[in-house]
């Protein structure tokens, strides 16, 4: 990983640790790319011929999944601070467990959209159906990058390699986590009043 | 690994559990290869860099000769070119796919990637005082995927279809359809494909400088303590992080639109008389969403030219940076306002003549601190005592032709004076002065004043100054009859236009234009042998030949890893103590406590003696 060989450690005791400084800049481009998709939806849906339709269903389930895979994610980082090596790791495979069934979830979601054919692509789909496929998308492989993150935290606190004395990786991991969440429900809010 | 080595000194108590065991000697891969140094990640880009301008300057001498001599016949190019030159004319797509070529390479891959990649990595850990930059691997992956997004773009030259064609700017429909134009198949794929990986890769870059430059300064390195380069390289990182994404989102969309039969940008086209089965996109979306990084991205290519333009005047001023705060502030303030005024580049799309009016007013406020910046820079050359050394040069001829492709910039962000000049040679013109040859010349200043550090030896002087002049003639006699002609409203991206009686007349203009650009060109050959020749044979330097203040002239003459062999040197003072009444020397580096230079301390500085 990035952070084995970085040059200062984690105790260094002067404001927040590069690396997660680092996190939030990238947080920040993410934010900028969404802001993109997202304005740019708007500015083609006031042009008109704009396709409405009801969002699948799904979605909210899928919502609320992952808003609980954040409570799990916030557990497993307070299990390591308190050192219960056991708690850790469930709550470990609890979020890993819960961003697959999330990703499941959307997946469902877009079945659902081609059963009222509305398509990503191809003749008769429109801007509106397309974009809910990049925002979604975007955001799923977004999301897979954290589910990979999760992993590798997972495997080290296997290993007992995350505890109260080594928190850096989980604590970067859980603020990419709660970033992911956040950003969804975002999306979705916003989903839900402009469509 | 090798960058355990560089907390050695500063914390040593740090005990590296995973690393103690690889003490061996780096061999060539790791060194000059995948190193992490961010000295060696700098050259890399810097060799990078100097490759791609001259592929980007040998595209634009081809388009030149079609422009100066429109009726001659080029088979003597067929060797080069082979099937883009049919019965010794230039094919007149594979034209269009040169001047885009062109404008991408020499946008993002030298004045982006070569400019910010070079200077940032190489001057911020050296000028912050730090062993390295925050993240060494992260800096090593930003070089090798612009590497490899390079490799791409370089192939896409010779496929059969041709490089993409569509302009830099890769409006769609033009880029979305491949039956549009042969360069927007494989040729804009690949450049999507190229550009996105740029992207990533500017962006760890980016990540890396700020998260640098916020942390890892070294003791007494205030922010207002810190060289205006530095400033200049942090704010064009924070445009690049904002802007950069959005960029990759409209390319997202265009791969979409091209690939997947999605219609974000594609509305009602009928090609050969058939109806494409698109519908309800919009062409104008796409111009917005790259405009917002457009406009930034030249400010990403202008300010740090600034930075190190301002460095250098300085010191070869022998004077304080004039108005070091409200270089600062007026930096500050173009990064900001750089955000709300792409729209000036769609002024004829058809938007509502208010939005233009809001759009022309944000533009033209641009214009208040550039011109703070250029005041500023006279008023330190005024009355200093001036060192006409090659790096001064260039960084005067960087404010000179900042001042001549500013001042048509407001010209263009009139709204009504821009139906007029828009998409003609005025602005190619513009750009020209104010962004290319401007940041080239603060390339060139970065790169003559710098190259001590780099390589532990002095560029030819003489050479130096050769170079200069031909340069500066050779980019005015290019670009000021530009204006004229385009005035006339000779349109920019035309193949040929001995068509048009209007036009004819200025035959003789262009063909002038082109044997400056060719004439221009030739000479970049002697900066080219200077630049080789004296890596190794050059005279040799010495720890810091040009008297300055700022940290990286108290490392080593030729720094090795982790900048410096002992501890790092903690800061005092600002770095701009040039000449200072009272001071045994004229000038005081910023390692030197105020209560060693009693004589010349202000008031104010008589607390910390
Ligand atoms: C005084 C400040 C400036 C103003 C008011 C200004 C205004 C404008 C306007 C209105 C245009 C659009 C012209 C058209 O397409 O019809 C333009 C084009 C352009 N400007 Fe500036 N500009 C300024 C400074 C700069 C600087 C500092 C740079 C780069 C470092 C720059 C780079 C460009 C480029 C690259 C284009 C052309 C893009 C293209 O169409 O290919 N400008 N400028
Ligand atoms: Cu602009």
């Amino acid at each position: 990983m990035v952070m084995a060989n970085f040059p200062i450690e984690e105790d260094n005791d002067h404001g927040v640790h590069p690396l997660k400084f680092s996190l939030w800049l990238i947080i920040i481009s993410i934010i900028m790319m969404f802001a993109a998709f997202t304005s740019a939806y708007i500015v083609r849906r006031e042009e008109g011929n704009w396709l409405e339709f009801n969002l699948p269903g799904i979605l909210l389930v899928n919502t609320i999944v992952i808003i609980l895979s954040s409570v799990t994610m916030q557990l497993a980082h307070n299990s390591a601070k308190e050192n219960n090596v056991g708690r850790l790791k469930l709550m470990l495979f609890l979020t890993l467990g819960l961003g697959i069934a999330f990703l499941v979830g959307q997946w469902y979601g877009w079945a659902d959209l081609v059963q009222h054919n509305i398509y990503f692509g191809g003749t008769g789909s429109n801007p509106a159906g397309s974009f809910l496929y990049v925002l979604t998308g975007v955001h799923g492989f977004h999301l897979i990058t954290g589910l990979i993150f999760v992993a590798i935290v997972l495997s080290s606190s296997l290993k007992y390699r995350v505890h109260s004395k080594k928190m850096l990786r989980i604590q970067l991991c859980t603020v990419y986590w709660h970033f992911l969440g956040g950003l969804w429900l975002y999306l979705y809010v916003f989903l839900r009043l402009n469509h | 690994m090798s960058s355990t080595d560089i907390s050695m000194t500063r914390d040593v108590h740090h005990v590296h559990e995973e690393h103690d065991e690889h003490h061996h000697d780096q061999n060539f891969f790791e060194k000059y290869i995948f190193s992490l140094d961010h000295k060696v990640i700098a050259k890399q880009y810097l060799f990078m860099g100097i490759f791609w301008a001259f592929v980007g300057g040998f595209l634009s001498i081809l388009f030149r000769l079609q422009l100066g001599w429109p009726e001659a016949t080029f088979t003597f190019l067929e060797p080069i070119l082979g099937g883009w030159i049919e019965n010794g004319k230039l094919n007149p797509e594979f034209y269009l796919a040169l001047v885009t070529m062109h404008g991408t390479i020499m946008v993002f891959f030298v004045l982006t990637a070569g400019l910010s990649g070079t200077f940032s990595n190489f001057l911020i850990p050296l000028q912050i005082g730090a062993r390295d930059m925050a993240s060494g691997f992260m800096n090593m992956l930003s070089f090798w995927v612009f590497f490899i997004a390079s490799v791409i773009m370089f192939w896409s030259l010779f496929i059969e279809t041709g490089p993409a064609a569509g302009g830099w700017t890769v409006y769609p429909p033009l880029s979305a359809l491949p039956e549009a134009i042969q360069g927007s198949g494989d040729g804009m794929t690949m450049w999507l494909i190229s550009m996105a990986l740029f992207i990533v890769s500017q962006l760890l870059g980016g990540v890396n400088y700020i998260t640098t430059v916020i942390n890892l300064r070294t003791k007494g390195m205030s922010m207002t303590k810190i060289p205006l380069t530095i400033w200049a390289f942090l704010l064009t990182a924070v445009l690049g992080l904002l802007a950069f994404p959005v960029l990759l989102s409209a390319a997202l969309l265009l791969i979409f639109d091209r690939s997947f039969g999605t219609s974000f940008f594609l509305s009602d086209i009928y090609i050969a008389g058939q109806a494409l089965s698109n519908t309800g996109g919009s062409a104008i979306l796409f111009q917005h969403l790259f405009w917002f990084l457009g406009h930034p991205e030249v400010y990403i290519v202008i300010l740090p030219a600034m930075g190190l333009v301002s460095e250098v005047i300085a010191t070869n001023a022998r004077k304080p940076i004039f108005g070091y705060r409200a270089m600062i502030g007026s930096m500050v303030g173009i990064a900001v306002l750089s955000f709300v005024v792409w729209a000036h580049h769609m002024f004829v799309t058809g938007m509502n003549p208010f939005l233009g009016s809001v759009f022309m007013f944000l533009t033209l406020i641009i214009a208040v601190p550039s011109a703070v910046k250029v005041f500023n820079w006279i008023a330190t050359i005024w009355r200093g005592n001036v060192r006409f050394t090659a790096a001064m040069l260039f960084a005067i001829g960087f404010v000179s032709l900042f001042i001549s492709g500013g001042l048509t910039g407001i010209i263009l962000g009139n709204s009504a004076l821009d139906i007029q000049l828009h998409d003609t040679y005025f602005v190619v013109a513009h750009f020209h002065l104010v962004m290319g040859a401007a940041a080239f010349f603060g390339m060139f200043c970065g790169v003559y004043h710098w190259y001590p550090k780099m390589f532990g030896r002095m560029m030819d002087e003489k050479l130096g100054y050769i170079h200069f002049w031909l340069t500066f003639i050779a980019v005015y006699l290019v670009f000021m009859p530009m204006h004229y002609i385009g005035i006339a409203g000779f349109p920019r991206r035309y193949y040929n236009w001995t068509g048009f009686e209007t036009f004819n007349i200025f035959t003789d203009l262009n063909t002038f234009i082109s044997l400056a650009a060719i004439f221009g060109f030739v000479a970049q050959f002697i900066f080219l042998f200077n630049f080789v020749y004296s890596i190794f044979r050059g005279r040799r330097a010495t720890e810091n030949p040009w008297h300055s203040n700022t940290l990286e002239w108290t490392t080593p003459v030729l720094p090795g890893h982790g900048n410096w062999p002992g501890e790092i040197p903690a800061v005092y003072r600002w770095p701009y103590d040039y000449s200072k009444p009272g001071a045994a020397e004229d000038y005081i580096p910023q390692t030197v406590p105020f209560s060693q230079t009693q004589s010349s301390n202000l008031p104010n500085e008589k607390d910390f003696e």
